[in-house]
């Protein structure tokens, strides 16, 4: 392949240089490069924060954290984790920089609006910095239930005004997206010639538009009761908190689809490639995606067996829960289908991929023991509902996030990183997840509550387990962080498809030039098609 | 490379973003739905004390107002500039009054002690408290959209003088326009929801 400038060469606006480049760049690319160093920053201060919260728990009584510091310290954790970075981790980072690429376009159809949204997505991060220096930070845990949000001295208003601007920044995302998958599509590409992955980032952008501004309107509820005190969710004055609830739910559950569809869909992407065979059910994955975007919104209210609602309305969500089931199920049989009988390569992207497969299994399962509205009533705020939503959370969004770093780093960098130090940490991680959240479903189960500071003693040898679990999950995050990083002192000389892949970002140079293409896309009939890799490394015996 | 971008992929995505502002103001709407349909006795009281004579002017001053911007894109169409000018500038003089009105019917009600928090609210029944809440939180955020929409309609009357804005290039009126015509839909939700319930 010919060389070209990459993009880090060429700035785009052509007229900024230096670090106005980057601050005032149009280019998707740069964008995507722009989150990922603030959401990896992000990130990574959450990590330390939860382990903070694990080791006090390791140990009965007060050790590290007195009871309020441990309320806004798991508030925080979350706050941080859900908007500052699952909600934003693959759409903002690895969808801005392979979005327009996967579909042959050279930027997204709105790059000014997309420049915008990471400004929002740092100014919601500022606001929540500062107010941590203001008051306290807020002690309410992410979800801002009322009426204690209304009622603590803490600082819940700026919390919340982050997490609305924050809502924008997605919101923004979203709407970007879909207008450039609708308008800014190579002619020849057809809906079912789109890679997975972006067909994902489709689905989850409609999420985005659908359901963030009924959250944005809870929020500013919030902030108005804080300031006017209307008296709209205060049952002496004739209001209902259960309403806070539904409206908070109506679109946080939907978000809980916004975090893991894209990780799906990464997972769809670096799965065939190495197994070196098209992907198994490309239309059911299609279909699924758009199946859990769509019962994914109706499920709200199993986040609320115990608060009350009437026993009809339990019966409904518990059986529209079981019913996304059904779609996320589908997509673990294609991914495992197409691994069988695949010329399988293992590589760290896959082996994350792999760990993706197995702790997002469990994670849905445990979902089910949830959504029975019967089991619920056992388990509803212990433990169990903590190992659960980590394993999906963490165990899927956060692996399918490593994966593509794995997967897309020598295309966005044009280096390749230690493969050894790689599987080292993908072990560490992933052998301290279980350590760190199987003890957690135990507990749950013998009725330990999530979010107090101590416990009675009999669940102390869990949580020292967890904790343990948690010292060697954050080492290997940092080994796995300090590795990629380590990569960058290196040449560049990844190549344009180091890992055999087919889709459109694997066609053009590493890192990419700053229009994307060369040349003009071709654009294959079917995205998935493996017959030319193949072929190439039969040429090669090397399989380069 | 250079792509020439799809003119109507702008319009695309205001229609999205139109999209999400109807389901933030769905999120009160919802409110009001399960609280009108506990309480209807309070709410058609709360409804007759706020009185049919403001909303009623302002429901007309928003439909002309609609009726302007519509007419200043049709105008620039035909390349008559001036016109667009007189529309936009009558549209924009129908918002102020609109806020002026409100200002007007706003300070009556805080006059006779019905504000959030009053003693008046506090200490009469709690379901009436609720219908004022949400007069004043819906109409509120409600006047907030017609400032924004106001800024959207000075932005555009100053690019149709500086003929920045031309029959060729009037993604911008057209957008500004949705979104006035929009904040004038959510009014003819709201004055039936808050003035004709009676």
């Amino acid at each position: 392949m010919e060389t070209v400038a990459s993009f880090y060469e060429t700035p785009e606006p052509a007229r900024f240089t230096g670090i106005r480049s980057w601050l005032f760049t149009l280019d998707h690319k740069r964008i995507g490069l722009m989150y990922l160093y603030a959401i990896l920053f992000w990130f990574l201060l959450a990590v330390l924060l939860g382990g903070v919260l694990r080791l006090e728990l390791m140990f009965p009584g007060e050790t590290v954290l007195s009871p309020q510091l441990y309320n806004s310290a798991f508030t925080l954790h979350g706050v941080i984790m859900i908007f500052l970075f699952i909600i934003p981790a693959l759409p903002a980072v690895f969808g801005n920089f392979f979005l327009p690429i996967h579909i042959g376009a050279e930027d997204v159809y709105f790059p000014k609006l997309n420049l915008l949204s990471w400004y929002l997505y740092m100014a919601g991060g500022a606001i929540a910095v500062f107010s941590l220096f203001s008051d306290g930070f807020a002690d309410t845990g992410w979800t801002f239930y009322v009426p204690f949000s209304i009622s603590t001295n803490t600082n819940v208003s700026t919390a919340v005004f982050a997490a609305f601007v924050l809502g924008f920044s997605s919101m923004l995302t979203g709407l970007n997206f879909i207008t450039t998958v609708h308008k800014m599509r190579d002619r020849a590409m057809g809906w079912l010639q789109i890679p997975l992955f972006t067909w994902s980032l489709y689905a989850t952008a409609w999420v985005q538009l659908l359901a963030t501004p009924v959250v944005t309107i809870t929020l500013v509820l919030v902030m108005i009761e804080r300031f006017f005190n209307v008296g709209l969710f205060d049952p002496a004055r004739g209001g209902d908190p259960i309403l806070y609830q539904h409206l908070f739910w109506m679109y946080s559950h939907p978000a809980v689809y916004i975090m893991i569809l894209p990780g799906m869909g990464v997972i769809s992407e670096i799965i065939p490639v190495f197994a070196r065979k098209s992907i198994f059910g490309y239309k059911a994955l299609v279909g699924s995606s758009l199946a859990i975007a769509i019962a994914g919104s109706l499920v709200w209210a199993h986040h609320m067996y115990t608060s009350g609602m009437s026993d009809t309305a339990v019966f409904v969500f518990s059986l529209l829960t079981f019913v996304v089931a059904i779609p996320s199920a589908i997509k673990v049989f294609s991914w495992v289908a197409t691994l069988y009988k695949g010329a399988i390569q293992m590589t760290p992207p896959l082996f994350f991929s792999l760990c993706f497969i197995y702790l997002f299994s469990v994670g849905g399962l445990t979902g089910l023991v949830l959504g029975a509205a019967g089991a619920n009533i056992h388990v509803h705020d212990t433990h169990f509902v903590v190992a659960h939503f980590h394993f999906t959370m963490f165990g899927g969004t956060g692996f399918a996030f490593f994966a593509a770093l794995h997967y897309w780093w020598p295309k966005m960098f044009g280096r390749m990183y230690d493969f050894k130090k790689a599987y080292i940490a993908a072990i560490l991680v992933t052998g301290g997840f279980m350590f760190h959240y199987v003890p957690m479903f135990i507990l749950g189960l013998q009725g330990m509550p999530r979010r107090y500071y101590d416990y009675l003693p009999q669940y102390a040898t869990g949580n020292f387990f967890a904790g343990f679990g948690a010292l060697f999950m954050i080492f290997g995050i940092g080994l796995m962080v300090a590795n990629l990083l380590a990569s960058l002192g290196r040449q560049r000389d990844a190549g344009p498809d180091p890992w055999g892949g087919v889709t459109l970002e694997w066609t053009i140079p590493s890192p990419p030039p700053v229009h994307n293409f060369v040349r003009p896309p071709e654009i294959m009939a079917y995205p998935y098609d493996f017959s030319g890799v193949t072929d190439r490394s039969a040429q090669s015996p090397k399989g380069e | 490379m250079p792509v020439q971008r799809d003119q109507t992929g702008k319009k695309m995505g205001m229609w999205l973003f139109l999209y999400t502002e109807i389901i933030l103001f769905g999120g009160l709407f919802v409110l009001y739905a399960v609280y009108f349909s506990w309480y209807p006795q309070d709410f058609i009281l709360g409804a007759k004390a706020l009185g049919l004579g403001f909303g009623v002017i302002n429901t007309v001053i928003l439909l002309v107002s609609s009726f302007l911007v519509a007419a200043s894109i049709t105008a620039v169409h035909k390349d008559q500039r001036n016109t667009a000018l007189a529309a936009l500038t009558g549209a924009l003089v129908c918002g102020a009054v609109f806020l002026v009105n409100k200002y007007f019917e706003w300070g009556h009600k805080i006059e006779i002690g019905i504000y959030p928090g009053s003693e008046r609210l506090l200490d009469g029944p709690a379901p009436q408290n609720l219908f004022f809440g949400l007069y004043y939180v819906v109409t509120g955020l409600h006047g907030i959209h017609i400032v924004i929409g106001m800024v959207l309609l000075g932005v555009s009357l100053v690019l149709v003088f500086c003929r920045k804005i031309t029959a060729e290039n009037d993604a911008v009126l057209d957008n500004c326009g949705l979104y006035w015509h929009l904040v004038d839909l959510i009014w003819i939700f709201i004055f039936p929801l808050f003035y004709l319930v009676v």
